[in-house]
This record gives structure tokens, sequence and C-alpha cells, in this order.
């Protein structure tokens, strides 16, 4: 047997690493660090003017009442994205794990979405909920509701989540799926035996079991909401009617590639940064405290 | 050796000088636009040897010109840039990216007079003293559309409202006939408001609409501005117009016949024609009679070329030539009568005429008349605000918050002039 390191050469092991390290220096660190230097900047569209203003940026974007809304806009978003996407998962999950006969071809089917493309995604919602070529609004209209998400603003937020949620919940699926299936029958057997019913089964052993799993996808879908959605909103609403739907990565899309402002879009994009990463370390700290492994 | 390879780079750089030289035009016209640009480009190809002008679509207008301004930054700019009007100031304020073109027509074309093109269109892209900037490609104006059969079923008579007090009769007689959408409209910032003041000769914002410095403000919350927008409100509310959407949605539902009427670009004409089974007709944007006798000229819309520094010398000539070609009349009158964008120049206008293209297609030359009929004043040059794009946006989301009824048309309109306020402060002080 080997007494010695498996690696013989001394430079090896940082060969073995390297791609990863080129991909997070040139993806991730670079344009980090340069979101981060734009952000002290103000600066005309063709950089022929620039000028180091530290955190005038920043301070601009919170005083604007705009900033917060479009933050508010985003956690309301995030939590429905999150919660409903995750509750429908775990129910489809729970009940796609009771079927014996065909239960490969559920699965595949309830799979599927994940496949598709977000921008994709969009586009399917969009056409069955526009108000002019829509199915939904021609089905709503005979029950006498004119369906316009381009006027009105709760109804453009239930556009988007349904889209997001649509796009999203296959993933927390195969999750919860997976963390059923790990579950030993043994103890659910217990339970029955003892006289618990279904219901009782699921909340006191079933899902304290699935707790790690349940809390690993939080903090997927609350970044998922964050950032990839993106896609989902430029293609149906494009933030409007009004800001109603204009989360936090939309804005910083609006105001750099469109409106040209380098700077404030620099500093969303710290600031946004700065969000995730609090958001992720609240969630290990103080959530994963509740969790049962 | 090393004789060899002088001698061998000499002959290729004088082979170079021969060839033709390749200018870059970046342009934003997807579809059958795009198409007959690619066209218009070959046939410039092949009439002479010296230019090869090599054409490539890149997305939309605003990815267009930020394509534009990133491959600038980087050094990689193309030498023609087409950028819509709302991206002028930026083009204007950036002195050392731009090649004026009347200076580049000056430089390298001969007989190049700015007399020849249509002063309400050159005037959005000219300099405080009136001369041209970018040479003007697609222009368009606002006009209404709408749909005889609708008109002939609630009684109406055969031409559009003349001015919006007709609109609320119009509006209802529809409703009355039983439609659920009087009018709906497209680009609403641009036709109801930025149109709206320019025809009724109020400023949108001071300092000549922008055109006299970078610190302007925006004036559209004037009472004109609100009062229109206030009607437009209660009319939302009874049915007469409906919201369809900030770019051109509302076209779907003109074209199904749900609404009868809609106010749209007169470039929206092709597809006008191209998507309806029912008659229809065009006629000048409405004004308030209440507030003015005669009506000004709209303002436009739609993108210029822009001439980007940077190049090598040999460079602009050969975009001098393509600019000469593009105002020829017979290649105007073709563009004008295949898309229908304005024509640039006066003489493509009498060519259309001549060939009996207006009298053939009823309403095409609606908009040129009403370019054309009375000499613009400062309040309908047109607009030159920085970081239109936002202020736009900000316009968009305030008449949205009127249109759902969370806010009055006086409330949303000042905030919205407030927040394009604090855009133009952060716009002036970064091109300072």
């Amino acid at each position: 047997m080997h007494d010695k390191s498996v690696f013989q050469h001394r430079l090896l092991p940082y060969v073995l690493v390297a791609p990863q390290l080129i991909i997070t220096l040139v993806f991730f660190i670079w344009p980090a660090g340069q979101a981060l230097y734009q952000s002290f900047l103000v600066e005309d569209a063709f950089g022929f003017s620039t000028e180091f203003v530290w955190f005038e940026n920043f301070i601009y974007l919170l005083s604007d009442p705009e900033y917060w809304t479009s933050i508010r806009v985003t956690a309301v978003f995030s939590f429905w994205v999150a919660f409903v996407g995750m509750a429908l998962a775990l129910l489809l999950a729970a009940m796609a794990d009771k079927v014996i006969r065909g239960s490969r071809f559920y699965q595949t089917l309830l799979i599927w979405p994940y496949a598709v493309a977000p921008v994709v995604a969009a586009v399917l919602w969009l056409m069955l909920f526009s108000p002019s070529i829509g199915l939904l609004p021609f089905w709503l209209s005979k029950v006498g509701y004119q369906w316009n998400h381009l006027a009105n603003s709760v109804e453009a937020n239930i556009l988007v989540i349904i889209a997001s949620v649509w796009k999203q919940f296959s993933y927390n699926f195969i999750f919860f799926i997976a963390g059923l299936q790990a579950i030993p029958r043994s103890l659910i057997e217990a339970a029955a035996i003892d006289g618990a019913r279904p219901f009782r089964r699921f909340w006191q052993i079933v899902f304290p079991l699935l707790s790690p799993t349940a809390f690993f996808l939080l903090v997927v879908n609350v970044v998922y909401a964050f950032f990839e959605t993106f896609a989902v909103i430029h293609a149906t609403t494009q933030g409007g009617p009004g800001n109603s739907t204009k989360t936090l990565v939309y804005k910083v899309f609006e105001d750099g590639f469109i409106g040209l402002d380098l700077g404030s879009s620099s500093a969303q994009s710290v600031l946004l940064m700065v969000i995730v990463i609090t958001l992720t370390v609240v969630q290990f700290r103080y959530v994963e405290k509740k969790v049962q492994y | 050796m090393k004789k060899t390879l002088l001698a061998l780079s000499v002959a290729a750089g004088i082979g170079q000088v021969q060839a033709a030289t390749e200018i870059e035009f970046w342009h934003a016209m997807g579809g059958a636009l795009g198409e007959k640009v690619d066209a218009m480009v070959a046939d410039f190809n092949a009439s002479q040897d010296d230019v090869v002008v090599n054409a490539s679509y890149r997305g939309n207008y605003s990815e267009t010109m930020t394509g534009a301004i990133a491959a600038f930054r980087s050094g990689e700019q193309p030498d023609i840039v087409q950028v819509y009007e709302v991206g002028t100031a930026t083009m204007m304020a950036a002195e050392g990216a731009i090649y004026p073109v009347y200076q580049l027509m000056e430089e390298y074309s001969n007989g190049f007079d700015q007399s020849a093109y249509l002063s309400t269109v050159t005037g959005y892209y000219a300099d405080e003293n009136g001369n041209m900037l970018s040479m003007p490609f697609n222009s368009s104006t606002p006009v209404l559309y709408y749909n005889k059969a609708a008109f002939d079923a609630a009684g109406l008579p055969d031409r559009g409202p003349k001015t919006w007090e007709e609109m609320n009769t119009f509006g209802q007689a529809i409703l009355d006939a039983g439609y659920d959408c009087g009018f709906t409209t497209a680009w609403q910032s641009w036709i109801h408001l930025e149109n709206l003041s320019a025809r009724h000769n109020v400023p949108f914002a001071t300092n000549d609409n922008g055109f006299a410095g970078l610190d302007t403000e925006v004036e559209f919350n004037g009472d004109v501005q609100i009062a229109h927008i206030d009607q437009m409100a209660q009319w939302h509310d009874s049915g007469i117009f409906s919201y369809s959407g900030r770019t051109s949605e509302g076209s779907s539902r003109f074209y199904s016949g749900e609404c009868a009427m809609y106010t749209e670009s007169s470039a929206g004409y092709a597809g006008v024609r191209a998507n309806t089974d029912f008659e229809f007709g065009v006629s000048q944007l409405p004004y308030w009679e209440s507030q003015i006798d005669q009506p000004q000229n709209t303002i436009i819309g739609g993108a210029t070329l822009w001439t980007l520094r940077g190049q090598d010398d040999d460079h602009y000539p050969a975009v001098a030539r393509f600019f000469e070609y593009l105002s020829q009349p017979d290649v105007q009158a073709d563009w004008h009568q295949f898309s229908g964008y304005l024509p640039i120049t006066y003489a493509a206008v009498e060519l259309t005429k001549e060939q009996g293209f207006y009298a053939n297609n009823p309403g095409t030359d609606v908009a040129i008349n009403q370019m054309t009929s009375v000499a613009p004043t400062a309040n309908s040059r047109g607009l030159r605000l920085g970081n239109f794009p936002q202020i736009r946006g900000i316009i968009d989301e305030a008449l949205e918050s009127v249109w759902n009824g969370d806010a009055s048309a006086e409330r949303a309109l000042n905030r919205a002039a407030r927040r394009s306020n604090e855009q133009l402060r952060r716009f002036e002080r970064a091109n300072r």
C-alpha cells in the first residue's frame, strides 16, 4: 500500500486546482473588483470624463425612494417565489413518492420544466397570459374578469411569480423527492403501527427529517429569485407596470445597459452582492440552528 | 530576408490602398426592415468599387447603442452606428467620440446642402447653430389610425377625430356600438407627453427643450399635460382609452379589431396594412382645440446615423460617400415608401408625389403634412435631454400609476418631473 502522498510532484496540486482558480478569478473576482471600482466613479457613457466620488453613488441610491421600492419589490417577489416554489414542490414530491405504478413517468414529467430556458418559460407564460391573444385572459373574460398585467401591478406580479416558480419548482422537486426516498421506511412504518395518521406522520417524522433539504433549497431559491429571474422579468413585464416588478437585478440592468449610468449601476450591483452575502450568512447562522440534521 | 519581408509588407500595403475601403455599419433594424437595409447596402456596394459597407444587426436600439459605446471604449468601434433619438444627448456630449456629419460632409462631399433636408427632421439632431450632427435615417412621427368598419358601425364619419375634444364623442360612439376599447396607444411618453407638448407649443423642458445647455429642467408637468393625462385617465376608466404597454403592444389590439383607434408611429403603416383585414384610415394626431387654434408640427422619433471617430483617415471619405448615397431622392423615396418612415429630403417627397404613391396609398402623406405644414418653434423642434432613457422610464412608470389608479395625473407628473430633474443633474455632472 502507499504510505506516501498520492501527489508525487509538489506543483501538481496547484496545477489541478488552477482551472477552478482561474475561472473564479476571471469570472468573479476581476469583474467584482471592476464593479467595486466603478461604483466610486461618476462617468459619462464614453468614459471621457471620470470623477472619483467616494460613496456618493451609494448615498444617492439609498436616499432614492425608488431604490427602496425596488428592495421591497424584490423582497415580496423572493418570498413568494421561494415559498410557492418549495411548497408546491414538497406537495408534489410527497404525492409522487406515494405513486407506485408509473412513478418514473410522473417524476420525469415534473422534472421537465427545469430543462426549459428561463426566457422560453417566460415567453410561454406571457403567451398564455397575454391580454390580447392569451388563453387565460380569454377564459377569465368569460367569467367577467378583465386580465391586463400590463396595467395591473398585482397581476404583473402574479405572472412573474408563476413563471419563475414554474421554472424553479422542478429543481426543488428533485431534491425533495431524493430527500423523501432517503427517509427510512421503518420510521414511518413504526409510526403507522403506533397509530399516527398520514398527516401526523408527515409533519412529525417526514418533515423534520427533510429540514436540511428544505433549508438548502431555501438558500438556493432566494438566490434564484434575486439573480436568475432577470430573464423572466425581461421577457414579460420589463419591470412594469410602474415599478411593480422592477427587482434589484432588473434595475441594475436598466440603469447600466439602457440608461448608461455606470456608476449607479455598479453601486447597485455591489449592494446586491452585499445583500446576498448577508442573507446567506444569516441563513446559515440562525436558520441552520433550528434545522434538525 | 528582412528586405524581402519589408518589400512584401510594402507591397501588401499598396495592395490595401488599391483595394476597397471597408467600413462597419451597426444598426438596429430587425426583420423586414433589416432585410431592406441589407438590400440598400448591397446596392450601394454594387454601385461603386471603392467602398464596401459591412452592415450588421446589433439588436434593438439600446443594445446597439450600448454595444457601440462599449466597443468605442475598447477601441473596436464601428464607423457608423444607428442611435435612437433618446440617445442623442449622450452622443452629442461625447464630443471626442463623434464626427459631426456637417463637418464630415463639408470635408469630403461636394455640394452638401443642409437645406435639402426636412428641417423638422434635421432640427432634432442639430447643434445650437443648426448644424446637422448626425445623418437622419429612419424618422417617424405619431399619427392616428382608425378602423373604418368600426367607424361605420358606430355611425361615425370617415375620418379620425380632429381634436381630443372630438375623441370624447367618437370614443363614446365606439363604445355604444359594442366595442370595449375606443383607442389604445403605442409609446405613451413620446406620443402623449413629448408630442402633446410640441403640438400645443408648450415646453417639455427649459433651455429650449434642452437644446441650449445641460442645466435643463423638465416642464412636462404643466397645465396642458396634466389636463391631457387627467382626461386620458378618465377615458381609461370608461373604456374610451385602454392601455396596452410601453412600446407597440397595442398593435395587436388594433389589428384584431378590439380597439377602434390607435395612436402610433407613422412607421407603423406597413404593419397595419399587412395585419388588418378591414379598411383603415390615417389621420393627424388630435390636439386640444381649447388650448391652441392652429396646432404645431409634431416631433420625430426613430434613429439617425452617427459617425464615430478613431478610424483610419481613409474611412471618412467612404462614410461621406455612403451618406450621399442614402440621401439620393430615389433611395430615400424607396425607403420611405417601403417602411413608412419619413423621407429626409424635400426631393424625396416630390419624387414620391410624382410617382403617385400618396394617391395610391391614402394616408401615407398624413405624417409629412403634419410635419411640414407649419414652421417648427423652439417647443416643437425636438428634445435634447440627458439620461433620456431613464426619463422615459420614469414617465412610463408615472403614467402607468395613473392608468391603474394609484396616483392622480398631477401628482404622478410632478413626481416624475422631480425624478427626471435628478437624472438631468446626474447627466450634467457626468458630462461636465
